[in-house]
Formats: C-alpha cells, sequence, structure tokens
C-alpha cells in the first residue's frame, strides 16, 4: 500500500490526463455526433450518404484499430500526429459514430406536425432545426448520450496503448518499477469507478433538468400542496 | 507508391487466422456472458439478502470500470494468487465476465417486461417456483432478449481486440506484430479495419432484421 502513497502525484497526474482526453473527447464526440446526426436527415443525397459511410465506418470497427491506424499507419501519408492527437481524434470520431444515431434516432421521432407547424410559420430548415426540433429533441436524447459519454469515458484507457501517460499508462509504470501489482491495480479500478459514477450522477442531474414535463409536474406538485392544506 | 498490394495480399492469410480466433474469442465469450448474466439477472430479481445486492454491485461495478483494466486485474494480479491460464483463456473469461453485467440489465428488462398477470395466473395455478421460472418467464422474455444479445455480440466482437494488449494473438495483436516485424502499419492495419468493418456490418443488418421480427407484436 506503501507504494502507493508514495506514487500519489503520478497517479494524480495520470488522472488529470485522463479527464483532459475525456473533456476533449467527449466534446469533439458532440459535435460529430450533431453534425453527422442531422447529416444522415438531410434531404439532400450529396450530404446524406457520406455521413451514412463514415458512422457505419467507424461503428463497425474496433475504436482500438481506429486509434492505432491514426497514430501508426496516417505517417505514411506524411501525417505525424502527436499521441494525444491521435487518441482524442480516434475517440471522438468512434464515439461521435454511436452519439450520431443517438441524435438522428431522437430527432426523427419527434412529431411529424412539429416540422408541419414550422413550414407554416415559415421557417427556414436551419431555423427550424436549431429553435424548434433539437431543443424539443434533447430530453429523448439525454440517457443514451450519457451511456456514450460513460463508454467513452472507460474508452480513455485504451489511449495508454499509444503512448498517453494517462491513468491506465501510469499505473503500468508503478507497476513495473514497484511490483505491487495488487494494490495499484485496485485502486486505479476504484478510481474509474469513481469517475464513471460520477458521470452517471451528473447524466441523471441534466435528465431532471431538462424533462419535458418538469412544468406539469411542478403545477401537479403546487395543486397538491394546496389540495394538503385543507379545503379551499 | 504508399500501398504496396502484393504485402497486403501475402499478410491476408495470416489475417484471417487471426480473425478466426478473434470470431472463436466471440463465441466463447457471448456463451459465458450470456449464462453468467442470466444467473445474475435471476438473482438480483430474487432478493436474496447479502446475495442479491452483491449481485447488483457486481453488475454495477463491472459497467463502470474499463475492460482493458479489467483484462490488465486478471492478466497481471491473478498469477500471484496461485490462479494462471494462458493468455487466451484470461481473455476469453475476462471477456465474458465484462459483457455478463451488460446481458444481466438485458435480461432484466426482458423479466419485468413479461406482463404481471403471467406471475399471477403462475401462482393461482400454483405452480413450483422453478417451473415458473423455466416454462413460463424467461420464454417469453427471451423474445425481447434475443435482438439485444445480437448487438452485445457485434460489439463484444469488436472490444475483443482490447485483450491484445494481454497478448491474445487475434486479429488486432496479428496486425501489429505484422506492423513491427515489417515496419508496414498501413496495410496490416487497414485491412485489420475492413475486416472487422466485413464482419460486423452484414452481422448488424441480420441483428437489425431479427429485431424487427421479435417486436412484441401489440
Amino acid at each position: 500500500m506503501s507504494a502507493i502513497i508514495d506514487y500519489a502525484p503520478l497517479l494524480w497526474q495520470g488522472l488529470l490526463t485522463t479527464i483532459m482526453v475525456a473533456i476533449l473527447g467527449g466534446g469533439l464526440c458532440l459535435v460529430v455526433a450533431f453534425a453527422a446526426g442531422t447529416a444522415r436527415l438531410s434531404s439532400h443525397r450529396i450530404v446524406r450518404w457520406p455521413a451514412a459511410v463514415f458512422v457505419e465506418t467507424f461503428r463497425g470497427t474496433s475504436l482500438i484499430v481506429q486509434m492505432f491506424w491514426f497514430f501508426y499507419a496516417l505517417p505514411f501519408f506524411g501525417i505525424q500526429l502527436h499521441p494525444l492527437t491521435a487518441a482524442v481524434l480516434a475517440l471522438g470520431l468512434n464515439e461521435g459514430a454511436y452519439a450520431a444515431e443517438v441524435v438522428r434516432g431522437a430527432i426523427s421521432s419527434r412529431p411529424r406536425g412539429q416540422t408541419e407547424a414550422c413550414i407554416a410559420l415559415g421557417m427556414t430548415p436551419a431555423l427550424r432545426l436549431r429553435r424548434i426540433i433539437i431543443p424539443q429533441s434533447i430530453p429523448a436524447m439525454l440517457p443514451p448520450l450519457g451511456n456514450v459519454m460513460v463508454d467513452l469515458l472507460k474508452n480513455t484507457s485504451l489511449v495508454s496503448l499509444v503512448t498517453v501517460a494517462d491513468l491506465t499508462f501510469r499505473a503500468q509504470m508503478i507497476r513495473s518499477t514497484t511490483g505491487e501489482t495488487t494494490a495499484i491495480f485496485l485502486t486505479i479500478l476504484v478510481m474509474y469507478f469513481v469517475l464513471s459514477s460520477l458521470l452517471a450522477l451528473l447524466t441523471a442531474w441534466l435528465e431532471r433538468r431538462f424533462a419535458l414535463d418538469r412544468k406539469a409536474k411542478s403545477i401537479k406538485e403546487n395543486v397538491r400542496e394546496l389540495t394538503k392544506v385543507g379545503p379551499l | 507508391m504508399i500501398w504496396d498490394n502484393s504485402f497486403a495480399l501475402s499478410i491476408i492469410p495470416l489475417l484471417l487466422q487471426g480473425l478466426w480466433v478473434t470470431v472463436k474469442i466471440t463465441l466463447l465469450g457471448t456463451a459465458i456472458a450470456a449464462a453468467l448474466g442470466l444467473v445474475l439477472a435471476v438473482v438480483r430479481r430474487l432478493a436474496i439478502p447479502v446475495v442479491s445486492p452483491v449481485a447488483s454491485f457486481f453488475v454495477i461495478f463491472i459497467r463502470g470500470t474499463p475492460l482493458l483494466v479489467q483484462a490488465y486485474c486478471a492478466y497481471f494480479v491473478l498469477p500471484l494468487y496461485g490462479v494462471s491460464f494462458d493468455a487466451f483463456t484470461t481473455g476469453v473469461v475476462v471477456i465474458g465476465i465484462n459483457y455478463s453485467a451488460y446481458m444481466a440489465e438485458v435480461y432484466r428488462s426482458g423479466i419485468e417486461g413479461v406482463p404481471v398477470g403471467q406471475w399471477e395466473a403462475s401462482t393461482a395455478l400454483s405452480l413450483p417456483r422453478g417451473r415458473v421460472w423455466s416454462r413460463i418467464i424467461l420464454p417469453q422474455a427471451f423474445r425481447t432478449v434475443v435482438p439485444m444479445l445480437g448487438n452485445y455480440l457485434i460489439q463484444m466482437f469488436k472490444d475483443s481486440a482490447i485483450l491484445s494488449a494481454i497478448t491474445v494473438v487475434e486479429l488486432m495483436a496479428t496486425a501489429q506484430a505484422i506492423g513491427s516485424s515489417s515496419f508496414r502499419y498501413l496495410e496490416p492495419l487497414t485491412l485489420a479495419a475492413l475486416l472487422f468493418l466485413a464482419v460486423s456490418y452484414p452481422a448488424s443488418q441480420i441483428v437489425n432484421r431479427l429485431e424487427r421480427r421479435y417486436a412484441p407484436k401489440h
């Protein structure tokens, strides 16, 4: 156990790297998700097809293959990426492809009447999407997007394989210098568990915050409060 | 020339061998996950003191930690306590246990989807507990579970590449080994990606079909 205390600063740095990779990857994932998700719903084939090919390719191959491809194969085209860039790019694009399907599903499950009403009011397609359709789809998107984010967080451990010094990478380093295998691996298991639990809590809070019937619920509760007081 | 065609052709047999190992891991892993997941789901549902909460915590903990770190734990920690298997067996067991936690949730949703009336009818007929599970509840639960199990099968096929980190020689590890020995990474990695896609894309189309066929009819 003493090894853990001695090497705590190293683990701390690894934790910060893991969190940074998760935030950068998560940001990229959201951008990719909305870009590819809405592109797949476009009425133009030129927009729809590339998005579909992107999503199916990134969902159909493993993340680790993509990460190694960005890191080891791109140099053959003269593009040398920093390990961190390759890792974040692979994470963001891979999880973004999964999230794009979530975005597409949530948007296409909106009632047709909403779009028709927008058209009747003379809104442009972009305005329709930005002001009406996407805000309405957010509550339906949140739970599955939360799952994608937890997956992304757990998959940040793979960046250690392309030499990014994250939590898993540091743990391997400490393991090979001290030989405290059990203690170190149990420690990072718990650290990852705490991180993903916090992320799950954050998603649950966002879900409550953006629940569609929030207003309806509060009115109902108010009525109940009033009736509790006594006969009006 | 960036892409060397004859080199690419020469490594295909090796990569196919790797793909076969990946498929074996997936099938064996799915078998473990499907069986253990069912046990976990039923144990949680039975609400046995101590045992059920432990099963619940197990599921949550496994779902909250990365597969890679779990694989490292099994590969590096267990031998210290005299439990040691070869990399392939360790890999299959780890990925099987990892997915059993996800499958347990799938089974749970399937079991919860069985109407309460079915339980009540079984009680009214005073069927024994074991028969209620095996003949009434689980067969109905499986109907909704099958396509979701298919999705996890495909997911596991792709995730098994992570096991290359604990020296399981599957498709990804083969591609990497070819890359490091020939100093050409482009062909093996691209072909590995294409092989993954060639299996998982048609498989996901089949699962989509199953989903439509097994969808509960209302």
